[in-house]
């Protein structure tokens, strides 16, 4: 913006170091805005690890710190998937872990001994600053309007689509991978123009990083190597390609492979094939090209077409001599997820359970970018009209990603970037049109055939005009290049305003769409009283101390996968399952646990010594995340596993509709899940009122009887319910019978012989 | 319509290698104008022109090559040629041998890969008639970008190879 305005200060020298300066004033300003915009939680709250899997991290984190790195790489934690254990060193991406571990030793250096989990907590906030920043750089490379390159680091800055996952607090992946996915992109734009090795094995390292932090980076591991062939296929190969891209994979991949988790991957996934055959079309590619300058061109034809057969042959040879050893792995489901939507549904429901893996809804595009989202195929077109390499990529990059954020709201994220960059390309082109004070003069643009600088309408499109008009200036009008450009200081006027209407808009809707709907740490909730003061619901974190001072440091806790990691490092107790999914037969076992009648239960309970039931249940408060909510997919993934013993019909009332109250089927009602949801609800209602605010939906008058469990502990508003399973009966009774001899009533002697039975069919 | 017309030359200029690399060897340019209009007999003339070829074509190639690559690129090719020989022999091996320590089998099978890769980039950026392409990259740079990468790649294969 500051490039294109005249001032007598604003030139020469002292000029562009002015620029320079204020350019980066500027992005220090807007790095500064990319931090702030993300404390709403902690100011709201305070300074805590959010939602699920950071609490995972965090606790990997506290690990690393306290043993060191070379016991953090051989970590295997007894503490998670009770009986099985977990490998996590081996089984982790480190990068946001070390990340955090060297700022906490440097920062120990400097002698400002900062907390590990503020450190964690601000993590994601600051490196929003440094992608800000890379995509400054990206779009620079793009566009020689610094101007693009300023408005591409705003947007990324505040765009809410980014945001979501970065948010102080929220320390996952994607909390460095984001800055890691630009950052890899700019220094590969900037390898292939340079065609400089060094800028290649510098993309190389960065994606080693990426590779480190995030499983998305199968994601750069696909498109740089589709960009290439892209290339290639338009005609474009050039020397600069085959430095550029070589030295990335050939470092890169070698590189990869040194995290224990990606391990052999790169060379035996078919994800990971085709910058494999990318990178041999090359050689083959620069190989003919070699032989092209060597020899006279008819030669050369004979040549190239027994090379073509050739190869044509050996690849031919070795994909079916690979398929037949099945050295290739299939692909792996997550990613079959990604071309068949319904895939996971049908075949792995446990990825489809993830709310995260679901198709994205229209609005929230809109609700993620506001008005970039329209401005982002502007910004695509500009692409095509200079089509230089870096442009290709820019497409390539548009396209895959709008299909993949289309799949899954979580790749959301990798959209956001190309969308920033993309929108701020057609915004700058407008506003570089649009705000220069000077109106055009047609002439001394004809009399020149160049224009001057301060005359062009458009500097985009400024470099690829000037060749051919000197040819055309004398030929047909419409086919010389018309001088775009605004006269009229009214329709400038307009513009202006409308553009910086909409910016306005923009910050305004990111700051509500960010405090609003990205800042709730999901441990913590948030209500308002009737008086409109605040009221904190804190029953998570209520509950899991109660675990860490009331029960034995090996108790194990059974719960659904989502409260895996939370109870591991909140609680620091050993848990069945956690929201790492590596093991769908474990987490089914969890889910017939959970759906079964009580006496199927109660032997898989005791067969994986778990000491304490925990559930979540929002009846009390209008809690909608609870877990008879997500009841059905604990019932569908035992569904999976065993298709005899646990059918979703049977949790469908006969005209299919999912009901707790009077109406619920027998299976339902028998269902574990739904007995400790609902154990002693009655209590708090007159007799007969019992409402479950969640469903809306007056309950049984009578409420259901556990007989293997009681209840330890359930926190303030209800949200978490805690049970303990209870040890086998002193008198070798079953506990259905013991309880009724308690209750002092023997008329159940007949149901309980047949549960009895049951009981003893499964073991 | 109009400004899409400017694009064609700017993009040739900027994506396309053939013309820069072709200049400087105006002999095979014009040897090369010739042969187009044959495309067509091409096909019919194509047995006579394969009997021919085996050696001839190599030959010439071989004479050509020997003309005129200069001493020093010839000394980067002597190296190329051992890397392939050093790589194709560690994959024999595999082969016949088995991958038993598949981490050192891939570590130095990669790291001859990555060699290859990084000096026939050396020589890319080094050839003269590759000037115009690689404008930014002087033959100091271009050196001094190879030694990092090697740095680069052999202490990752050092590191891999357990």
């Amino acid at each position: 913006m500051a490039d294109s305005a005249v001032g007598p200060f604003l030139q020469g020298t002292t000029g562009r170091n002015t620029r320079g300066l204020l350019r980066l004033v500027i992005l220090c300003t807007i790095a500064a805005a990319a931090v702030a915009s993300r404390l709403f939680s902690v100011i709201r709250f305070e300074s805590i690890i959010h939602e699920f899997d950071p609490w995972f991290n965090f606790r990997a984190t506290k690990y690393l710190v306290q043993h060191g790195f070379y016991s953090f790489w051989d970590w295997f934690d007894d503490r998670t998937w009770h009986p099985l254990g977990r490998v996590t060193g081996g089984t982790l991406y480190p990068g946001l872990m070390v990340t955090s571990g060297v700022i906490y030793k440097v920062l120990r250096l400097l002698s400002m001994p900062v907390d590990i989990r503020n450190i964690c907590v601000l993590l994601a906030p600051a490196f929003s600053g440094l992608t800000a920043l890379a995509t400054y750089l990206l779009t620079s490379e793009l566009s020689p309007s610094p101007s693009a390159g300023l408005l591409a680091a705003a947007f990324m800055g505040i765009t809410p689509g980014y945001i979501s996952r970065s948010v102080a607090g929220s320390y996952d992946n994607e909390a460095i991978a984001i800055f890691l996915l630009v950052f890899t992109f700019y220094l590969w734009i900037k390898a292939l123009k340079l065609g400089s090795a060094f800028w290649g094995a510098l993309t190389a390292l960065f994606y080693f990083y990426m590779v480190s932090a995030w499983g998305g980076y199968v994601f750069i591991t696909n498109l740089i190597p589709l960009h290439a062939f892209v290339l290639i296929a338009m005609g474009r190969y050039s020397p600069r390609l085959y430095v550029s891209y070589t030295t990335w994979y050939a470092l890169g991949t070698l590189a990869s492979m040194q995290i224990p988790f990606v391990g052999f991957l790169p060379i035996s996934t078919s994800e990971h094939m085709s910058p494999l055959g990318v990178f041999g079309l090359l050689q083959i590619v620069a190989f003919v090209e070699f032989i092209r300058q060597q020899v006279p061109s008819k030669q050369f034809q004979t040549l190239l077409q027994s090379l073509i057969v050739a190869i044509f042959l050996a690849s031919v040879g070795i994909l079916i001599l690979l398929t037949v050893a099945g050295v290739i792995a299939p692909w792996s489901g997550r990613f079959y997820s990604l071309w068949d939507t319904g895939y996971a549904k049908i075949h792995i429901p446990i990825i489809a359970s993830v709310s995260e893996h679901q198709p994205t809804a229209w609005p929230a595009f809109f609700f993620d970018l506001n008005f970039l989202i329209w401005l982002f195929p502007a910004g695509v077109y500009l692409c095509f009209r200079t089509l230089k390499d870096e442009h290709v990529f820019v497409v390539i990059y548009s396209i895959l990603a709008s299909y993949f954020a289309g799949v899954m709201v979580r790749l959301m994220l990798t959209l956001t970037p190309v969308v920033c960059v993309a929108a701020a390309l057609a915004l700058s082109h407008i506003l570089d049109t649009y705000l220069l004070i000077d109106s055009p003069s047609a002439e001394a643009y004809l009399n020149d055939g160049t224009r001057a600088d301060s005359a062009s309408s458009s500097t985009v499109s400024a470099p690829q005009k000037k060749p051919s008009s000197s040819a055309a200036s004398d030929s047909l009008r419409s086919t010389r290049d018309p001088l775009v450009g605004i006269y009229s200081s009214m329709s400038k006027l307009s513009i202006a305003g409308a553009i910086s209407t909409y910016l306005l808009l923009f910050v305004l809707h990111c700051t509500w769409v960010t405090s609003n709907a990205y800042s709730s740490p999901s441990v913590v909730l948030a209500s308002r009283l009737p008086d409109g003061s605040q009221h904190i619901i804190d029953d998570y974190r209520e509950a899991y101390q109660w675990l860490r001072q009331n029960t034995p440091n090996d108790a194990k806790i059974m719960s659904w996968w989502d409260y895996g990691y939370q109870i591991g490092g909140m609680a620091d107790r050993a848990t069945l399952v956690d929201n790492n999914t590596w093991n769908n037969t474990h987490i089914a076992t969890v889910g017939k646990a959970m759906s079964s009648r009580e006496e199927v239960s109660y032997p898989i309970l005791r067969q994986h010594d778990v000491d304490y039931v925990l559930v979540v249940f929002g009846g009390v408060l209008g809690y909608s995340g609870d877990d008879i909510n997500k009841f059905l997919w604990m019932v569908r993934i035992a569904e999976g596993v065993w298709p005899d013993e646990v059918k979703e019909r049977d949790f469908f009332t006969a005209r299919g509709e999912y009901r707790v109250d009077d109406e619920a089927t027998p299976t339902m009602r028998n269902s574990l899940m739904y007995k400790m949801s609902y154990y002693n609800y009655n209590s708090l209602f007159p007799p007969g009122q019992a409402r479950d605010r969640v469903r809306n939906s007056k309950l049984p008058a009578e409420g259901p009887r556990l007989n293997t469990l009681e209840e330890a502990f359930t926190s303030e508003n209800w949200i978490i319910r805690i049970y303990k399973v209870k040890d086998l009966d002193n008198v070798g009774r079953d506990h259905a019978s013991a309880m009724s001899f308690e209750k002092g009533s023997k008329k159940k002697e007949s149901t309980s012989k047949r549960r009895a039975a049951k009981a003893l069919r499964v073991e | 319509m109009a400004p899409k017309r400017p694009t064609t030359p700017a993009a040739r200029s900027g994506g396309a290698p053939q013309t820069p690399s072709k200049q400087p060897a105006t002999p095979l340019q014009q040897q090369q104008q010739p042969p187009p209009p044959p495309p067509p007999p091409s096909s019919a003339t194509k047995p006579t022109a394969a009997a021919q070829s085996p050696q001839q074509i190599l030959q010439s190639i071989w004479s050509a090559y020997v003309r005129r690559t200069p001493q020093r690129v010839k000394l980067i090719d002597a190296f190329l040629a051992f890397l392939v020989v050093v790589g194709g022999l560690q994959f024999a091996y595999c082969v016949v041998g088995g991958n038993y320590p598949f981490n050192a089998f891939l570590s130095g099978f990669s790291a001859t890969v990555g060699q290859f890769v990084l000096t026939a980039s050396l020589r890319i950026q080094t050839n003269p008639e590759n000037k115009a392409e690689f404008s930014s990259v002087s033959n100091e740079r271009a050196f001094a970008d190879y030694v990092f990468g090697s740095m680069l790649l052999h202490f990752i294969c050092v590191n891999f190879i357990n």
